[in-house]
């Protein structure tokens, strides 16, 4: 069954001031400005991919109420949408944030039997975080890639055709990647503007 | 080989730049229809094509176009649907990563017909790596001058931004999508007014899926009738399937409209036959919201006709023992596939991606997920299987959005087919219990049917 369990705290705002550097800055000038006059909030799914990555990984209620600022919207507006999709993550997650697909043609590919097999190999359930904050498990609906079964996401990274090894593989590899700054991956710049 | 319009350069190498993309013919719709055409000459092109939209519905592109509300005031508008969250289909991802400029094309051109200056992308916020390609092969067609203002020199000026979602299934329907576009929730909204009165920003606006907008440019290239010639009766042109589940070849393979299922499903060109040799037992033609065929009536109907892949074939009997062509996700299910597991699966799909709107929706695919698991784990009642039943005929029809039927359609058609699984699941707890994962076809050949 779904989990339902509801555990992010949407209400608790801890007054921290949050920012975008001043490149940063720019570049969502930029976005503001393709939708027309009047028509900013159009911009906030991007924004909203954006402070995440830049702002802790993680949408925190000071951090949509920053951006509510920029696009001189209402907080409300920013969080009725923050909980509508899912990528946009209300809790803490970990550097890496691994989504498992598991919808029809993934699970008939195998794609529980990975899901499973992270979980043990991690030692975490679906939806929790490693203790050293690297990892957060994911099980995710349709990522668009059936062709590829069973697939995962790895933050912006795709990984086809998996299997226990390869799973094996690329958790190694991303632990070793962990301790440097900023994921490799992370080029939103690139991917946004 | 099969006849290749859209997908015939993705093997050279190189082809995603504009350079190479431009070397080997790309771009000449552009030259053509800005140079030498009107706006009107383009979409009448677009109409003889008999193009249908390939994003699951199959209305027809060039009536779509016709009724942009040209007396409007306002801007209009065209926005490309790359929210490609159907399950099974991944051909317009393809699209994007193979051949970006294909899609850049055929925006210009569309745009060029329905007198747009601003073109939005709506790209699925897990494509990012896709995202990246296509800004990329944007900003090439901007250097080019290709995009921009005086298009190659005319007098035609068009900008086309590329907007990311964020994980939402329903924002594939096209006004969920719009109001996405605004910065909103992902909710439908009740039509009419459609979108060629009343679209983004409430001006006239023009959705279409992404390969709709790519097979714009044969048309265009070799001319409305000639593409209306490929293909079969009112499936005009060729459409990209998008093959996977328990096959041996899965992937993105474009087809002329009319060979038959069979040979797309066995053919080593194609699909290449079930995986391990088994057996098939079941095959979604387009996507997990249309019905799904047992094996006896994927090769024929029930009228001994052989089954083609076309709109018209793969719905001939209706719901009754017909599906959809839809967007051309082809699932295969081999012989030990559980239906039970595998609709519960695409219940629990829909119950997390209905958006609440409505309620037989919002309540009715939650119910379904509910009964469903029940029975997937042994704990059914007989009357669970009617209860599916009436459940997914009061979805149907009453919500303001696609998504509620696409929900229930799936779950009629499984009981309708597979009732025997269904009613194996109630009879034997202890067995279902235990094996979970497919394998149950065995054992209802040897208990229960024999």
């Amino acid at each position: 069954m779904q989990n339902s369990k509801i555990d992010h705290k949407i209400h608790n705002k801890t007054g921290e001031a949050v920012q975008f550097s001043t490149e940063v800055l720019e570049k969502v000038k930029k976005i503001i400005a393709r939708y027309p006059a009047g028509k900013e909030k159009s911009a906030l799914l991007p924004l909203l991919h954006i402070a995440q990555e830049e702002l802790g990984g993680h949408l925190s209620v000071d951090v949509m109420d920053y951006v509510a600022s920029l696009l001189n919207i209402q907080p409300i507006e920013v969080y009725e949408v923050a909980t509508f999709y899912s990528q946009y993550y209300l809790d803490k997650v970990g550097k890496y944030v691994i989504e498992v697909c598991h919808t029809g043609p993934c699970a008939i590919c195998g794609g529980e039997d990975i899901a499973d097999y992270l979980e043990k190999k991690l030692n975490i359930k679906t939806g929790e975080t490693t203790s050293d904050g690297v990892f957060t498990l994911r099980r995710v609906e349709c990522l668009g890639a059936c062709g590829y079964a069973p697939v995962m996401q790895v933050n912006t990274e795709f990984y086809e055709f998996l299997t226990q090894e390869k799973i094996d593989l690329a958790i190694n590899d991303l632990r070793a990647r962990a301790n440097e700054e900023k994921p490799k991956d992370s080029k939103w710049v690139e991917k946004f503007s | 080989m099969g006849r290749k319009i859209l997908l015939n350069k993705v093997h050279i190498p190189g082809i995603s730049t504009c350079k190479v993309y431009r070397d080997n013919g790309g771009y000449a719709s552009v030259e053509k229809a800005l140079k030498t055409m009107t706006p009107a000459d383009v979409i009448e092109e677009v109409k003889k094509s008999g193009l249908r939209g390939r994003g699951g519905a199959g209305f027809p592109t060039g009536m779509k176009w016709s009724f942009l509300d040209t007396r409007s005031n306002n801007p209009r508008y065209l926005v490309c649907n790359a929210d490609e969250s159907e399950p099974g289909t991944f051909k317009d991802r393809y699209i994007l990563d193979k051949i970006p400029h294909l899609l850049v094309e055929g925006l210009i051109v569309s745009s060029f017909a329905l007198g747009v200056h601003t073109t939005f992308v709506y790209v699925r916020g897990e494509f990012k790596q896709q995202i990246g390609i296509l800004n990329k092969a944007i900003r090439e067609a901007y250097e080019q001058g290709l995009l921009g203002k005086n298009i190659l020199g005319t007098t035609y000026s068009l900008d086309i931004y590329v907007h990311s979602g964020a994980g939402a299934y329903i924002c594939g329907e096209e006004t969920a999508l719009l109001e996405s576009l605004e910065g909103k929730r992902g909710n439908p909204r009740l039509k009419p007014p459609f979108p060629a009165l009343k679209g983004l920003y409430d001006c006239p606006t023009v959705v279409n899926n992404v390969e709709t907008l790519a097979a714009v440019v044969p048309i265009i290239n070799m001319g409305g009738d000639v593409y209306a010639k490929i293909g079969v009766g009112r499936s005009t042109g060729t459409k990209l399937i998008s093959a996977c589940g328990n096959i041996n070849n899965p992937g993105v393979y474009e087809i002329e409209m009319g060979i038959t299922v069979e040979e797309f499903l066995n053919s080593q060109e194609y699909c290449g036959g079930v995986k391990g040799g088994k057996k098939l037992k079941a095959l979604i033609p387009g996507g997990s919201s249309v019905p799904i065929l047992p094996a006896y009536l994927v090769t024929e109907t029930l009228a001994k006709t052989p089954r083609l892949m076309s709109y018209e074939s793969l719905s001939e009997g209706g719901f009754e023992s017909g599906s959809m062509l839809g967007s051309g996700g082809f699932i295969v299910y081999d012989e030990d596939a559980c239906i039970v597991r595998n609709t519960y699966n695409f219940e629990r799909f829909y119950h997390h991606e209905s958006c609440g709107q409505c309620s037989p929706c919002r309540e009715g695919t939650g119910w379904l997920e509910k009964v469903l698991h029940r029975l997937e784990n042994g704990n059914g009642r007989t009357r669970d299987i009617d209860i599916l039943d009436t459940i997914a005929k009061k979805i149907e029809g009453n919500t303001i959005c696609p998504l509620g039927d696409a929900a229930a359609w799936p779950v009629s058609s499984a009981v309708k087919h597979f009732r025997n699984e269904f009613e194996f699941h109630v009879a034997h707890p202890e067995i279902v219990k235990n094996i979970n994962h497919g394998s149950l076809e065995k054992y209802i050949n040897a208990k229960v049917l024999a």
